[in-house]
């Protein structure tokens, strides 16, 4: 390996993503506004502006620059600029609640400018090392977040499980990486396919592929990696909770897909039967114990691991039209998952934080609107026509059929079946049931928050909807950027 | 006029309409009455142009093909044929006839969401029975549980979330199979288009899964014995509207997803088959009709009627297989599908009215129970005579639209065996002992009790109603020719196809 100074200005999003999280540090260092106002809307620019650095600069075929660890290609722009984006979503709707808990500090930005920094690193990583530095990143940035409301109850609790286990998988990810290594002699993930697609007796990279494959299913939620999820979702602040719903999960596909797909794509056919493992085991896992929760956002969490069972199917399927279908979904479920968790954090103020079921309780007959967003958002994570969750199942579905998994296509299916039960059961609590009579209505989740964040959660409700029945750009650009 | 557009107005016009009576909310309660109203009539109005344009002939017209999703191969692809047209009609003339009942004080809480529910579902039920697209039919197939779902949860009876819950689940079960079907057919056939699906020769081992999967979606909604348990509670719970559209054209969908999928896709399969939903038919015929016997509830008992009377329609399509099809005696067969045809239009406007009546009751006396009743029509005379004919028409009395259907389909039975003509026959006895049993307990006797006693006979917009279906119900039954003419040539050419796949196949 012959060392060369590196062009720079390939990795421009992410020198960009650098240079301005410092920038906000400085200043924000410098600012005695209590309400962030300068932090907020710099961490915004700054997101929104490495968007529109990686689609125009790493749109295209793929080019690997510094010594074989980082590579530019369509693949890495669209995944950039969607978890930029949802960061930035996530921001969007977080400052009333932060504000409201006495949260609201510079280094909530910060964390989440890092995060995104990992992630946009992840997208690019072209080699083991990389990746694992992107992981890191984004996950240490991610348990100091969870644990972010110190004075909660259930807040340290949650980021001290998600460190210990978090700690654990990465140790096991780095452990497969290191077998792989030792097998193909290389970090670079193009070595590392050549060898894979060579090798006699891949024995000992089917060893390292099934550590790492562990590592990505406990990042991506998945059973029987799951056991973080629900006490995560449940004890991070809402607005945490929404980021790790969203943007991270896109991040983890990308790791899968530079890991499973561009690195030891050629053993998928040995992988295949542990892929689809994962996928079944995490559909019924979710899907089933989703039925009895009566908290929203642990509802939600295992409602996160069934849908993770259904990226898993579109991993399984092991072709491009399989990956484009598990991206699609992840991004999508992204939209939903925002919507949902969105709604909560609008619909809380200190001291209640409306994140049981119950206090949904009479939505519909309270502010119809909301309702009307809480709708949409559970009826496309059941997977309605009409809203865009019905184009993720059906691309994953599909993928399946086409790959000729048969039998695990109509197992995903009943799966959404019994999924539909506890989306249901939510809409039943906001529709169906009225408010009790001569409770106080102060007492009573109410829209807080601000006339822009509310007409954002109201945008994002209706983007479900939008992109339900027009799906066609959203679904071209995935196939793009998986290169169909 | 409206030439290439036609169809997606009478698909999109109900569901923006829908969506800006939803917009106007609870601001005017007046606002909200009139705009459906409006929309509802509009939707109508067209509707009739249809029937105007439709020229009698096989094929589809007035097809409308635009890219919708491209890489995926899903086209915004619409047509009709004599099978479907009618069956449009139906739906905007049911969803009319709903939201002007719905226009009662009966329905106070949330008006403007009741009517958009109403309005918006009535684009996706056309959209059903217009889409020649799969996914595009899907769509709306699953689209439209939505609507109802909230219209039975919220303007329910008393115990209208399990109902509604039991309604969605079931049918959402019976329709992903469906949507797996479709895949695996587009991957055999290059397109999404059902017109390609029926050019398909599959062999019979994948016919049979294939038919089983449509099977499972098209018998819930139809709904078939053993798969029927959802109808009762949900038409019991729901609000008189949603009973109506219901019994009047969701049912429909099922059977219209027998002849535009079932039959014409996989013939072999369904040949092969045949004799189970022949079965499944016949048993929901004679036992579901001694079900209906016991109900106390007014509207359990039609509800369990519908299902045996739509075991007619499904009897009637599929005993074609054994009636001769294809043969000289092809006639038992064209016979007995047009008498299954005739069925579905003729119950639409026969359970549409009877759920009409039960709703009339209801709203006086807030309750179903048949023996809180007696008596009625010494205080409401109109409203006795149009139940006793609507009663009447269900029992299958010559002379209304209920005999033709189920004459023809007896009369197409019996060239397939004498036992399914005899099977089929009893329910000339068991449908009047239930129809005649209900009138006699409800309208005659002397008055049972003083809330009877009080109750007034209908007011006009009630008679205009029933007045409109009873005209239906007759004319239907004095010139089903009006019908038969249309609805023929899709018919014939459905069997031709049928036939001539068949005989390939051996």
């Amino acid at each position: 390996m012959s060392f060369e100074t590196p062009d720079l200005s390939a990795a421009l999003p992410e020198l960009w993503l650098l240079v301005a999280t410092c920038g906000v540090l400085v200043v924000d260092l410098f600012s005695s506004d209590p309400r962030r106002t300068a932090t907020l809307y710099l961490t915004q620019g700054a997101l929104l502006v490495t968007a529109v650095l990686a689609l125009a600069t790493q749109w295209g075929p793929a080019e690997v620059a510094f010594s074989g660890h980082y590579v530019v290609d369509s693949l890495g722009a669209v995944l950039k600029a969607v978890v930029v984006l949802l960061s930035a979503l996530a921001l969007g709707y977080s400052r009333p609640y932060l504000g409201e808990r006495g949260l609201l500090q510079g280094e909530y930005y910060l964390l989440t400018l890092f995060a995104s920094l990992g992630m946009l690193v992840i997208a690019s990583g072209a080699s083991l090392l990389t990746l694992y530095l992107g992981l890191e990143l984004l996950s240490l940035s991610l348990y100091a977040l969870v644990g972010y409301h110190r004075d909660s109850a259930r807040g340290p609790e949650a980021a001290m499980k998600y460190f210990v286990l978090g700690a654990l998988a990465s140790g096991i990810l780095l452990y497969g990486m290191s077998m792989v290594y030792g097998a193909s002699a290389s970090l670079e993930l193009g070595v590392i396919a050549d060898v894979a697609a060579n090798h006699e007796d891949p024995l000992l990279l089917l060893f390292g592929a099934t550590f790492m494959l562990v590592g990505v299913a406990f990042k991506l939620g998945a059973a029987p990696f799951h056991a973080w999820v629900p006490d995560v979702y449940q004890g991070a602040p809402t607005p945490v909770t929404l980021l790790i719903s969203t943007a991270p999960k896109v991040a983890v596909v990308a790791l899968f897909l530079r890991l499973f797909v561009d690195g030891l794509g050629p053993l998928h056919a040995e992988l295949q039967a542990m892929l689809l493992l994962v996928a079944v085991a995490s559909l019924l896992v979710g899907n089933l114990v989703a039925i009895v929760q009566t908290n929203f956002k642990r509802m939600l969490a295992y409602s996160a691991i069934s849908h993770a069972g259904f990226i898993f199917v579109g991993f399984a399927a092991g072709t491009e039209a399989g990956h484009a279908a598990a991206l699609f979904y992840t991004i999508t479920y992204s939209i939903m998952a925002a919507g949902a968790f969105g709604l909560v954090t609008v619909l809380s103020r200190a001291g209640l934080e409306a994140e049981e079921i119950a206090d949904l309780r009479g939505l519909n007959e309270r502010h119809p609107v909301y309702a009307g967003v809480l709708l949409l958002v559970l009826l496309s994570m059941t997977g309605i026509p009409g809203t865009v969750g019905f184009y993720a199942k059906y691309l994953v579905v599909q993928a399946a059929v086409q790959a000729g998994l048969i039998p695990m296509a109509v197992f995903a299916v009943i799966a959404a079946v019994v999924g539909a039960f506890y989306y249901l059961r939510v809409l039943k609590v906001a529709y169906f049931d009225r408010p009790e009579v001569g409770q106080d209505p102060e007492a009573l989740p109410t829209p807080g928050a601000s006339a822009p964040i509310r007409s954002l959660l109201v945008i994002n409700g209706v983007a479900v909807l939008v992109l339900g029945v027009f799906p066609e750009r959203l679904i071209a650009l995935c196939r793009a950027a998986i290169g169909l | 006029m409206f030439e290439g557009w036609l169809l997606s107005l009478l698909i999109w016009l109900p569901i923006l309409g829908g969506a800006g009576v939803l917009a106007i909310g609870r601001r005017s309660l007046g606002g909200v009455r009139g705009a459906a109203v409006v929309v509802a009539s509009g939707t109508f109005l067209l509707a009739a142009a249809l029937w105007l344009a439709f020229e009698p002939g096989g094929g589809m017209q007035l097809v409308e093909q635009r890219d919708w999703v491209p890489s995926l191969g899903i086209q915004y692809y619409l047509g009709v044929d004599g099978i479907s047209m009618p069956l449009v009609v139906l739906t905007a003339l049911a969803t009319l006839l709903v939201v002007i009942a719905g226009c009662s004080d009966a329905i106070h809480y949330r008006v403007a969401q009741y009517m958009g529910a109403f309005l918006i579902m009535e684009g996706l039920m056309i959209g059903v029975f217009v889409a020649l697209d799969a996914i595009l039919f899907y769509v709306f197939w699953e689209a439209m549980l939505v609507p109802m779902f909230l219209l039975i949860g919220i303007w329910g009876g008393a115990n209208r979330i399990y109902a509604t819950i039991k309604f969605f689940l079931y049918t959402f079960l019976g329709s992903v199979l469906m949507l797996i079907a479709f895949l695996y057919m587009r991957l055999e056939a290059g397109s999404f288009s059902v017109l390609d699906f029926h050019d398909l020769s599959l062999g019979l081992d994948v016919q049979v899964p294939i038919f089983l999967a449509l099977l499972a979606a098209f018998a819930v909604k139809v709904p078939m014995w053993p798969v029927h348990t959802w109808l009762p509670d949900a038409h019991t719970e729901a609000p008189t509207g949603g009973s109506v559209i219901l019994a009047a054209v969701t049912l429909k969908m099922g059977a219209y997803g027998f002849l535009r999928y079932a039959l014409p896709i996989v013939p072999e399969a369904s040949a092969q088959l045949a004799w189970l939903v022949i079965a499944v038919s016949l048993i929901a015929i004679v036992y579901i009709g001694l079900v209906a016997i016991a109900q106390t509830d007014m509207k359990r008992l039609i509800a369990y009627s519908s299902i045996a009377h739509m075991g007619f329609a499904t009897l009637g399509f599929f005993v074609v297989f054994q009636a001769g099809l294809g043969a000289a005696a092809g006639e038992g067969a064209l016979t007995a599908m047009t008498g299954g045809y005739v069925q579905l239009i003729s119950h639409g406007f026969i359970s549409a009215a009877l759920f009409l009546c039960v709703g009339v009751l209801y709203d006086r006396m807030h309750t179903r129970d048949i023996a809180a009743y007696g008596g009625v029509v010494n205080r409401m005379p109109a409203f006795g005579a149009l139940f006793v004919l609507f009663a009447l028409a269900n029992a299958g009395l010559p002379g209304t639209s209920g005999f033709v259907g189920e004459l023809l389909v007896i009369l197409g039975s019996y060239q397939a065996s004498f036992w399914y003509a005899a099977l089929a026959g009893l329910t000339l006895i068991v449908g009047a002992a239930y129809s005649l049993w209900l009138v006699k307990r409800v309208v005659f006797g002397p008055v049972a009790n003083e809330e009877v006693d009080g109750l007034r006979d209908l007011d006009r917009r009630e008679l205009a109603l029933l007045g409109v279906l009873a005209v239906l119900v007759i004319g239907l039954g004095i010139y089903p020719q009006a019908l038969v003419t249309v609805a023929e040539p899709a018919l014939v050419e459905l069997l031709d196809d049928v036939s001539a796949a068949l005989t390939a196949a051996r």
